[in-house]
Order: C-alpha cells, then sequence, then structure tokens
C-alpha cells in the first residue's frame, strides 16, 4: 500500500442485517490516479463509496481519506461525490441548485457561471430541474463535482444513461480533474464504458474484490483464448479443417481458438499452409469478456 | 456555519415560495379569519367587547387547529423527500452538519408561517377594527395571537421534521403527521374531557388537569391567549382552566416547546442513513 494514496481502504468490511455486503477490501487510490470499480448490480459499489463518504459506518476495517477519518469536516471538504441517480430539487433552477453548493462547500458563487458553462448547461441553467432531462441533472451532478478542486472524486456510474457525445465529455472531465491530481474512482457495471479512460480496474464480485490491476495485466492473467478466423482460398476450406481442425463456418471459412501462449505456433502453422488461406482475421478476447471472466458470469 | 445555514435557508424559502406553499398558507388563513371574524360579529353587543376581541377569539380557536395543520403539512416532505429524491446524501457529503441543515430548513418554513399568520390575522384584525372598532387591550391581543401562533407552528415544523425522520418514506411520514395532529388536537383534548366527566370535579379535575393542558403545545396555546385578556377568555368561555394556573405556566411550556421537538427532531434525524 502506497503511503502517498488519497483514499486508503483496507480489509474493509459491511455487513446488513445478516448478509455482508463488503469482505475484506482493500484498495488504494494516488492523486492522478483513475481507477475503475466495475461490478454488476449489487456487488457493493455504491455501499464501498457511500462508506468512504461516511454515510454509513463500516462493519470492520479501516478508510482513510486524505489521511482523514471518512465523514469528518475535513475529509468532507477534500472529497466529491456523484452519486448514481442525481435528483435535485424540482423546483430550483441549476444556477440556485449549484450555488447552495458553493455556498456549502465556501467557495464564491461567482464560480458556477464557468462550471455550468464547463458542462454545457450555461442555456439551461435558468430553468427549472424538474423540466430537465436525465442527462442534464447528470451533468449538473458532474458540475458540483468539480467545485473546489477536490483530492477524491467518487463517481457512480456516471456513464450510464449518457448519450455518446455526453459521455465523451464526461471522460474529457474526468482527464482533467486527474490532470490536476485528482484521485478518481469511478464505477461502472461495464467495462466497455470505462476502460479506455482508466488507469487501473478493481472488480467486485458479490462483495469481494477479485481485481485490482491494469487492463494489460487483467488480460494476461486472464488467459483468455484467442478467435482465429481463416477465409479459405476457393474450395481450401475442408482441407484447412482437415490439417488445423477447428470448426467449418459459412462453407468457406474456418474458425480456431487457441490459448494466448499457443498464438505464435499456430500462426506459423497457418502461414505453412501458404496459399490455401485467403484471409486471416485475429479477434483477442473482448472486454466483456474479460470483465465476465473476474465478475464471474462464467465461473461457477 | 452562520452562511451555511442562511443558504439552506434561503433555498428552501425559494422552493416554498415556487411550491406556492407561501401564497397557500397566506390565502388559507386569510379567509378563514376573515369568514370566522364576520360570522362571530353576533355576540358583541352581548359581552360588551369591540369587535376586535370577539375576532382574535375566534381567531384563537382557528389556530389552534390550523397552524399545527399547516407546519405539519410543510414539514413532513423535509427529510424524507430528501431521502427518496436522493439529495440528502449529497447534501450530506459537503461540509454541513445535520444540525445546520435542520435550522437552515425551520427558519425558512417558520417565516413562511409567521408571513402567512401575520397576513391573515393581521388583515382580518384590521377589517374587524375598521367595522367594529378596537382598543389597545384587543390590539394587544392581536399580536399576541400572531407571535403564539408562530410559536406554536414552530413546535409543530420541529415535530414534522421528527416524524419525517422516523418515517422512512415521504408518504409514510404524511401518514404519521396526521396522526400527530389528530393526536395533539383531537384526541388529548377529548381524553381529558372524558376524564374530567368521569372525576366529576374531584382532585384530577381541580390540580393535574390544568397542567395537563398546559403540557400540551396547542392547549398551552389556548391558555396564553386566553389568560392574558379578560375579554378573549370571555368570548371563548374558557376562563376557569386558565385562572387555575399560575400565569407563566402555558407561555413557558409554548416557548420551550419549539426548541424541545427541534432537539427530537435531530436526534430522530442523526439516525438516518441516506
Ligand atoms: N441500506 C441497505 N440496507 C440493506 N441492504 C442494503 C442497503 N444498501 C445496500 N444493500 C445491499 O447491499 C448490496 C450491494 O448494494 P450496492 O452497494 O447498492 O450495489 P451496487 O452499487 O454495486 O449495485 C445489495 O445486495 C443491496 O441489496
Ligand atoms: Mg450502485
Amino acid at each position: 500500500m502506497s503511503k502517498d494514496a488519497v483514499l486508503q481502504v483496507e480489509k474493509l468490511c459491511k455487513r446488513y442485517g445478516n448478509s455482508d455486503v463488503l469482505k475484506a477490501i482493500s484498495l488504494s487510490v494516488r492523486p492522478g490516479e483513475r481507477v475503475a470499480l466495475l461490478g454488476h448490480n449489487g456487488a457493493g459499489k455504491t455501499t464501498l463509496m457511500k462508506l468512504i463518504l461516511g454515510l454509513t459506518t463500516a462493519s470492520s476495517g479501516e478508510i482513510s481519506v486524505a489521511g482523514l477519518a471518512p465523514g469528518s469536516v475535513e475529509a468532507r471538504r477534500a472529497v466529491a461525490y456523484l452519486p448514481e441517480a442525481v435528483a435535485f430539487h424540482p423546483a430550483l433552477n441549476g444556477r440556485e441548485q449549484l450555488k447552495l453548493f458553493a455556498r456549502l462547500a465556501g467557495e464564491p458563487t461567482h464560480v458556477v457561471n464557468a462550471l455550468l458553462e464547463r458542462v454545457g448547461l450555461d442555456e439551461a441553467a435558468d430553468r427549472r430541474i424538474g423540466t430537465w432531462s436525465k442527462g442534464m441533472r447528470q451533468r449538473l451532478g458532474l458540475a458540483q463535482v468539480l467545485l473546489g478542486r477536490p483530492r477524491l472524486a467518487l463517481l457512480d456510474e456516471p456513464a450510464s444513461g449518457l448519450d455518446p457525445i455526453s459521455r465523451h465529455d464526461l471522460y474529457s472531465i474526468i482527464d482533467e480533474m486527474a490532470a490536476q491530481g485528482t484521485a478518481l474512482l469511478i464505477s461502472s457495471h461495464a467495462l466497455t464504458e470505462v476502460e479506455a479512460r482508466t488507469d487501473r480496474i478493481a472488480i467486485l464480485r458479490k462483495g469481494e474484490l477479485v481485481a485490482d490491476d491494469t487492463l494489460a495485466h487483467l488480460s494476461r492473467r486472464a488467459e483468455l483464448p484467442i478467435r482465429l478466423r481463416l477465409t479459405a482460398k476457393g474450395d481450401a476450406a475442408a482441407e484447412i479443417h482437415a490439417r488445423l481442425g477447428g470448426a467449418r463456418v459459412n462453407g468457406a471459412s474456418v474458425e480456431l481458438i487457441c490459448h494466448p501462449d499457443e498464438k505464435m505456433d499456430r500462426l506459423t502453422r497457418i502461414a505453412a499452409l501458404g496459399g490455401l488461406v485467403g484471409d486471416l482475421e485475429m479477434t483477442p478476447p473482448s472486454l466483456e469478456d474479460l470483465y465476465r471472466h473476474f465478475s464471474g458470469k462464467d465461473r461457477p | 456555519m452562520i452562511n451555511r445555514i442562511l443558504a439552506v435557508s434561503a433555498t428552501e424559502l425559494r422552493i416554498s415560495r415556487r411550491n406556492l406553499w407561501v401564497l397557500t398558507a397566506s390565502m388559507i388563513m386569510t379567509l378563514f379569519a376573515l369568514a370566522l371574524t364576520f360570522a362571530g360579529a353576533a355576540p358583541t353587543g352581548a359581552l360588551g367587547v369591540d369587535l376586535l376581541t370577539v375576532s382574535v377569539a375566534s381567531m384563537t380557536t382557528l389556530s389552534v387547529y390550523l397552524a399545527p395543520l399547516l407546519a405539519l403539512m410543510m414539514a413532513f416532505d423535509a427529510i424524507a423527500g430528501d431521502v427518496e429524491r436522493g439529495g440528502l446524501a449529497l447534501m450530506l457529503t459537503y461540509p454541513v452538519s445535520r444540525g445546520e441543515l435542520l435550522i437552515g430548513k425551520f427558519l425558512a418554513h417558520l417565516g413562511t408561517l409567521a408571513f402567512a399568520m401575520t397576513t391573515g390575522f393581521g388583515i382580518a384584525g384590521i377589517a374587524a377594527a375598521l367595522s367594529g372598532g378596537a382598543g389597545i387591550e384587543s390590539i394587544v391581543a392581536l399580536i399576541r395571537l400572531i407571535g403564539t401562533s408562530v410559536l406554536l407552528g414552530g413546535a409543530f415544523l420541529a415535530l414534522g421534521y421528527m416524524v419525517s425522520a422516523l418515517a422512512g418514506s415521504a408518504a409514510g411520514a404524511a401518514g404519521l403527521a396526521a396522526g400527530l395532529w389528530l393526536i395533539f388536537v383531537v384526541l388529548y383534548d377529548l381524553s381529558l374531557l372524558g376524564a374530567i366527566v368521569y372525576d366529576d370535579g374531584g382532585f384530577f379535575t381541580r390540580s393535574v388537569f390544568p397542567w395537563l393542558l398546559a403540557l400540551n403545545p396547542a392547549d398551552a396555546f389556548r391558555l396564553w391567549n386566553v389568560a392574558a385578556a379578560e375579554g378573549v377568555a370571555l368570548a371563548t368561555g374558557m376562563t376557569g382552566a386558565a385562572n387555575a394556573l399560575p400565569a407563566w405556566v402555558a407561555p413557558a411550556s409554548l416557548i420551550l416547546w419549539p426548541p424541545l421537538a427541534l432537539a427530537l427532531a435531530r436526534g430522530a434525524f442523526g439516525r438516518v442513513e441516506p
């Protein structure tokens, strides 16, 4: 565990009644680091964030936020939070709501204008939030995260329900925050949503942290099979199938599934077939496969 | 701290205005106060008091029912609604304490109630004074009515926050608030009345009943207004209980209720996990 981490979680357990929602979670996030927190619905992502925010208390284990106890006034100054389903008061308009947050955070209220512009809400800001779309409310949630340069930001499923353009904006804001040194923990239930924009991936499965590593390392560790599809020249498909095995597809193609270790060996044998092969397509395991591997859909 | 309380207050006041609470509450108060003042105009001559006195007496009876009702209607959603909308969790990640949030909401709601009371009773009072006369005593009684109505409203605002924190849902809080109103404003008096009838002028009626009456903020409100003005007492016919107690009891009860109920609400709020 690194000493300079902004967020340090150790052997954290949380029970609700007699169900263990989090089981001995240890995790740390350093300044400027973007960590994806993945898991199915009910895996415990939101609970972990609420514990870090001090909104609920741990059954056992330690949490330190910038060296402070979670939920303390100083820790709250250091942390920003985007809840999973942001709902603001429908009778307020966006500017009023953001000004309230600014005043609570002890920031000057004139900063809200720039923030509203930053998230693309400058035009809608003076209309009541009750008339807004979910995506607009999500943007307002993001604007309040930017208040006062937090040292740690917890974003709970920020990408769900956003259109591709909004999502692109979200990622650029995440990158900007990370560049300014904010540590980010970003939850999602789909690896594809966050993969390219995070430095590390932590996967929760039913309250257990089953992975905490970079994407490259996780791929290597998972050793998921690679798919090779050979398109035969002319009617050579039968001969290719006879020599390499695999499965015939559409009459003119053969599909092979191989372990990463065997990849070069397979390619050598394919090259030896020479003129029989018209084309070769290689598909590495998809992010979805990788996520399923760790999050347990294909493991009992 | 003051800044955060004021920020919450200003926001809540804005919400009350947008939701037309300020307007609705003021209109309800004005309409009822005017209606009672002029419907109750008949006995003026018989009692030998001015119309404003009679008006204040009618409005005292009105306020016993209406002030708690308006207060509870404004308060029941304050915590449960925020929990349901998901706004409370986010608010509490800011450096604002639960006590500051509660006091901020309280000040805004109390301000709304005070505005409604002053408008409603003020308009009715002026109308009564213009058409049927007023004196120093009846003007003081009117001001006392407004002040004590605000205190009574304050007590029930805080009780409303308490059930809002305890209920877990806005719908549940609405039910509990209705129950509170029924108990404090109707059932409490009914059961005391039953006990008096049973006791038939015995020890309970003479020594225990007035104190029990003063314990309930709604009755303390009534006692204070009645005991303080002879004319009002005559017009409400409620002199007996008022005279059986030292003069400070009802005011002390009514003044202590809002802070005590706020402390209870703060305790209940502390147990809410958003
Ligand atoms: N307040 C609560 N009381 C009881 N159980 C809860 C509470 N909050 C969450 N849970 C349970 O904890 C588990 C994890 O929930 P959550 O953290 O919301 O998962 P996620 O955010 O990953 O979808 C779920 O099984 C949920 O039912
Ligand atoms: Mg969740």
